[in-house]
């Protein structure tokens, strides 16, 4: 594994000519088609796109959600292509943090329980899942609504809470799939500033989905995906 | 928080819905507790019967008397090492309905060939000493508040008139839970000397082998011994004798255990559709658990934990409730089943069908999760 991460070089993920199709009853549904894409280390990408134009396909291939039927889908020089569904499960249990549009909070868990839900997968104490979860929670500015449930707090907080739950095991690459979606613009532009400092100060590798230009605004580079194919465009000025 | 207390969190995510899905195995499970010890109630008198007792009674019936003098002639069969003798009594205590048991016996023999009977000595040396003296049981003497020295009244019903006897004992089983505590002995003499239809006849006799090997070739002995006379015996086994008595109610057994079934798994097929229903609503959760990295195997452990957790809390309160409730309220229906209590077998099996309930509830909900695949699950999500 380290071997490959020296090969990988500067780039985390990388896909080369990435077909998927989808089979639906008999018929099927090419949703990408021969996608060639990087992204660097450390680097925030945007995907933009109409709807069904496979964006989300994107990042549950990176994820390791779903598997591409054809071409190579590489993070951190690993070919998730050769890896079994328990080994996915593994890998994105290590080294994926997702942040959805509708938050998918656990409703009978509090904001606490549900960050610390995927620190269960890793080897670590009481003490230290407790440590970590609060640390999140800090980083996303919840600290003090820890014991309190989903259905206590507002939609900017639900998606705070689940971007914590995101980086709480301190994944290598985080996949935001449309996080402001359903936020109103105030609460949107928190969220951005929030996953804009995480790739800033903590480092982390982003590829965020959007129909929002001012969101893709925020990504250092961005990509428009239309019928399963794939344009680059240079990040906007601002 | 571990799985273990994700567990616990989901069981109450809905307090109503888990605390009716418990009561609801637990009734099932009551009523199992409940069926399955009338069974074995019937077997207690069976299981009660020493492999060297025989019982020895008149060849046509139990209700035609054997002579007495047939005593000395059945204490010289080879491997014969006690003899005792005995009547049903059948008298009424002040109603109808307060049945218990009640055997004119004799005094000097029957507590020997019946060492579960534990009497005090000194209780069992007065009995022996007074002919209008009786012992009884521990059920009786709590049931009826009885204590040694009380008089017992008894209206005769197969032996007309009326007759008291005062309690010069009272006999407990020890551990042993197969010991029939409501049962009244008195002299056999006094029911003798007092019997206008004939004397010197008895109702059975109880036979002490030497060893349980030789229980056939005594009982061919004995009868072997009074057959082609006025009075022929039949002998067998104390097993085969209460066994004899259960197979005159016809198959009361099978058509408990038939009903039973049948309204156990009614109650328990409505469990388990509330049980899958709750899985069901889940499988959103579950769909973000895969996600975030919890294996298949993760994903139906926890949902058939769930399942197992509620419905052996269930079956678990179901057999103790009815194990303490016969218990502290000294159930015998009517004085029918003088040993009415749950046994610890009968606790297990309560058990390990609610575990398989539980099981069974999870099995299509663990197949759900575990087939879900992420990518689907995300759609569903959105």
């Amino acid at each position: 594994m380290q071997a490959q991460r020296e090969e990988a070089g500067v780039n985390l993920v990388e896909l080369k000519q990435v077909t998927k199709v989808y089979y639906r009853d008999d018929f099927e549904v090419p949703v990408l088609q021969k996608i060639d894409l990087e992204v660097s280390r450390g680097g925030f990408l945007g995907v933009m796109g109409p709807s069904g134009s496979g964006k989300t396909t994107i990042l549950n291939l990176i994820g390791g959600i779903d598997v591409a039927t054809s071409g190579q889908v590489i993070v951190d020089g690993q070919d998730l292509g050769k890896l079994n569904r328990r080994q996915l499960a593994e890998y994105r249990a290590r080294h994926v943090g997702f942040i959805f549009q509708l938050y998918n909070l656990i409703p009978v868990l509090t904001a606490f329980q549900n960050v610390e839900l995927p620190l269960l997968l890793h080897k670590l104490s009481k003490s230290e899942r407790a440590e970590r979860a609060m640390t999140a929670l800090g980083i996303v500015g919840l600290a003090d609504r820890a014991q309190h449930f989903p259905r206590q707090l507002s939609g900017g907080q639900e998606q705070r809470v689940a971007i914590a739950r995101a980086i709480v095991a301190d994944p290598t690459l985080l996949l935001a799939d449309e996080p402001t979606g359903d936020l109103d613009a105030k609460s949107a532009a928190d969220i951005l500033t929030l996953i804009e400092r995480l790739n800033r100060e903590f480092e982390k590798t982003i590829i965020l989905v959007t129909h929002d230009p001012h969101a893709a605004a925020r990504a250092h580079e961005v990509v428009h995906l239309d019928k399963g194919v794939l344009t680059h465009a240079p990040a906007p000025v601002g | 928080m571990n799985l273990l207390g994700l567990v616990r969190v989901n069981i109450f995510r809905n307090k109503r819905r888990s605390i009716l899905t418990v009561m609801s195995v637990m009734v099932a499970l009551f009523l199992f507790a409940t069926l399955r010890t009338v069974i074995t109630s019937f077997q207690a008198a069976v299981d009660f019967a020493d492999v060297n007792r025989l019982v020895a009674r008149n060849k046509i019936s139990l209700i035609f008397p054997l002579p007495l003098a047939y005593r000395e002639q059945i204490a010289a069969v080879e491997g014969v090492t006690g003899v005792s003798y005995g009547n049903w009594f059948g008298g009424t205590y002040i109603d109808e309905k307060n049945f218990f048991a009640q055997f004119a016996v004799d005094p000097e023999t029957y507590f020997t060939l019946y060492p579960e009977f534990i009497v005090p000595e000194d209780q069992l040396n007065t009995f022996k000493r007074e002919r209008n003296s009786c012992i009884v049981g521990e059920g009786l003497a709590n049931q009826y508040g009885w204590k040694v020295g009380d008089v017992v009244p008894l209206k005769g019903t197969i032996f007309p008139g009326d007759w008291e006897f005062v309690i010069r004992g009272i006999y407990n089983g020890g551990t042993d839970d197969t010991v029939d505590k409501r049962q009244l002995f008195f002299h056999w003499s006094y029911l003798d000397e007092r019997n206008f239809m004939g004397q010197g006849n008895v109702g059975f006799y109880i036979v002490q082998t030497r060893d349980a090997q030789l229980a056939p070739r005594v009982s061919q002995a004995i009868d072997a011994r009074f057959a082609n006379s006025a009075t022929e015996t039949y002998t067998e086994t104390e097993a085969a004798f209460q066994l004899g008595f259960i197979s005159m109610m016809g198959n009361v057994q099978f058509a408990v255990n038939l009903i039973g079934f049948a309204v156990v798994v009614a109650i328990i097929l409505v469990a388990m559709n509330t049980m899958m229903m709750a899985a069901r609503e889940r499988i959103s959760e579950l769909a973000i658990m895969k996600i975030l990295g919890f294996t298949d195997g993760a994903v139906v452990t926890m949902v058939a934990s769930e399942a197992m957790l509620i419905a052996l809390i269930g079956g678990g309160l179901g057999c103790l409730i009815a194990r303490v409730l016969f218990e502290q309220t000294g159930f015998t229906m009517g004085g029918f089943f003088p040993s009415f209590i749950v046994r610890e077998t009968t606790i297990v099996q309560g058990l390990l069908i609610s575990a398989l309930l539980g099981g069974l509830s999870a099995l299509w909900p663990a197949v759900q999760a575990a087939r879900l695949r992420e990518a689907e699950a995300l759609r569903h999500l959105s």
